[in-house]
């Protein structure tokens, strides 16, 4: 029974891996998410008051070192039941979102898909969320993914009703990104430890400054351009330094966005009009 | 319920819970996996080949639901199965120690397994992440999750009585 489970566990494997999106395996797997989806969603919706409380009780200990601002939110919190305070930070979050869309800094000749996270993967091998929106909605693959707080990642599966996010914290993202201030460019990885982001490939004759704001840099040479349109937050630098062994500068940020509690995104639909879920 | 439609039930909701809300708790870099831990119960309480078979199934519909490459989460997941089940079955037999050694070993197990894994299939990992960071924050959660999901699962699954266990064979001659 063993050895069956395995061989068709590395049938799958292999079928999934070596065949297109639009594959058989491929397809199949979507009709299948699509036809769990309400589930998932309705799973979601009975779990996220939980998540909630957890993220709630989180944010208290992370904040005792601001003594003042945790009393205040004390006061405040102690008279809401958790239900309210949830729907209360989602409101916020969206009318963030909304704002950020608004804003001069919301790329031109892009609309927004926006959709609430559904799903994770399992696991510390992939940084990557899974969203209730796909190409019936108008989501394309290679599609930025962004917060009011900045960007989060790149659209890396679609299918007709969901759509699987890659994370800019997950090994595989890059992005190309550029010093705000200074100008100097480099490429934004993933860092050694948890979420942490680095900037590579800065020269060391430019200049790089603590505090300084990483946005994309969407460059264009001929037909080839970045997947994701220049000015899009990415975070502020932390940490700047350059030794006379390197061959180039090290470069650490802090993104905006908290990758660890993330509720509601924007897709970025190229010259598409806007639809909201 | 059936047993089987039991065992089918459990793991699809762990399968579910952990796709939409344990995968997000972050602790410490490590998330628990009630899906792992669901699976270790019934492996344990009905032995390698149910083990083997409720790991296939449970990772094969994560696999699914969060659209990752499918039958990684399957393969390691009915290999765990498979093997808290022959522990089950032979030296952690009748022992109380047998759930918690089981989700350490098994933890440890399949988070190698998985990064060799997803390493063979060409996606970057973060070895650090991977296997200290998430692995000990996993660890220790999993340990906290498995008293009341064993618990859960003893409760789901009537363990097997003495009278309903496999007779022992009666040498002639």
């Amino acid at each position: 029974m063993l050895g069956l489970l395995v061989l068709l566990a590395l049938a799958l494997i292999t079928i999934s891996f070596r065949e297109s999106e639009s594959g058989p395996l491929h397809t199949a797997q979507a009709s299948v998410a699509s036809a769990l989806q309400p589930l998932t969603v309705a799973v979601e919706r009975v779990a996220r008051p939980f998540r909630d409380a957890y993220n709630w009780t989180e944010g208290l200990f992370s904040a005792r070192s601001d003594v003042d601002r945790l009393r205040a939110e004390n006061q405040e919190l102690r008279q809401l039941v958790i239900q309210n305070e949830s729907a209360l930070q989602r409101n916020v979050e969206l009318k963030r979102l909304l704002d950020y869309q608004e804003s001069p800094r919301f790329p031109h000749d892009f609309g927004f898909v926006a959709a609430s996270v559904t799903a994770q993967p399992s696991g510390a091998f992939e940084q990557a969320i899974v969203l209730p929106v796909g190409s019936k909605h108008g989501v394309e693959l290679r599609a930025p993914v962004v917060t009011g707080e900045g960007l989060v990642g790149l659209v890396t599966r679609v299918t007709p009703n969901q759509s699987r996010v890659t994370l800019l914290t997950d090994a595989d993202s890059a992005v190309s990104a550029v010093d705000l201030q200074t100008q100097a460019s480099g490429v934004v990885e993933h860092g050694q430890a948890g979420d942490s982001l680095v900037v590579t490939y800065v020269s060391k004759s430019d200049n790089v400054n603590v505090g300084d704001e990483i946005v994309t840099s969407g460059w264009r040479r001929g037909d080839l351009a970045s997947l994701y349109p220049p000015g899009i937050p990415i975070g502020r630098v932390t940490y700047a330094s350059s030794l006379n062994t390197d061959l180039y500068q090290q470069v650490q940020i802090e993104s905006g966005v908290d990758f660890s509690s993330l509720e509601s995104v924007l897709v970025l639909v190229r010259g598409s009009e806007d639809a909201n879920r | 319920m059936s047993d089987a439609a039991a065992v089918t039930v459990l793991v699809f909701v762990a399968a579910l819970l952990q796709a939409t809300l344990f995968s997000s708790l972050d602790v410490l870099g490590g998330t628990p996996d009630v899906l792992l831990l669901v699976l270790i119960g019934v492996a344990l309480l009905r032995g390698s080949v149910q083990g083997a078979v409720a790991g296939f199934g449970g990772g094969l519909l994560l696999d699914v639901v969060t659209l990752d490459t499918l039958g990684v989460t399957a393969l390691v997941l009915a290999l765990a199965g498979y093997g808290a089940g022959r522990y089950g079955e032979t030296t952690g037999r009748g022992r109380a120690h047998a759930p918690v050694l089981a989700v350490v070993v098994v933890t440890v197990l399949v988070a190698l397994l998985g990064f060799f894994l997803h390493f063979l299939i060409g996606e970057e990992v973060s070895v650090r992440r991977a296997l200290v960071e998430s692995l000990l924050a996993g660890l220790g959660l999993n340990l906290i999750f498995g008293a009341p999901v064993f618990a859960l699962c003893r409760a789901v699954l009537r363990p097997f009585q003495p009278a309903e266990r496999a007779t022992e064979v009666r040498l002639l001659g």
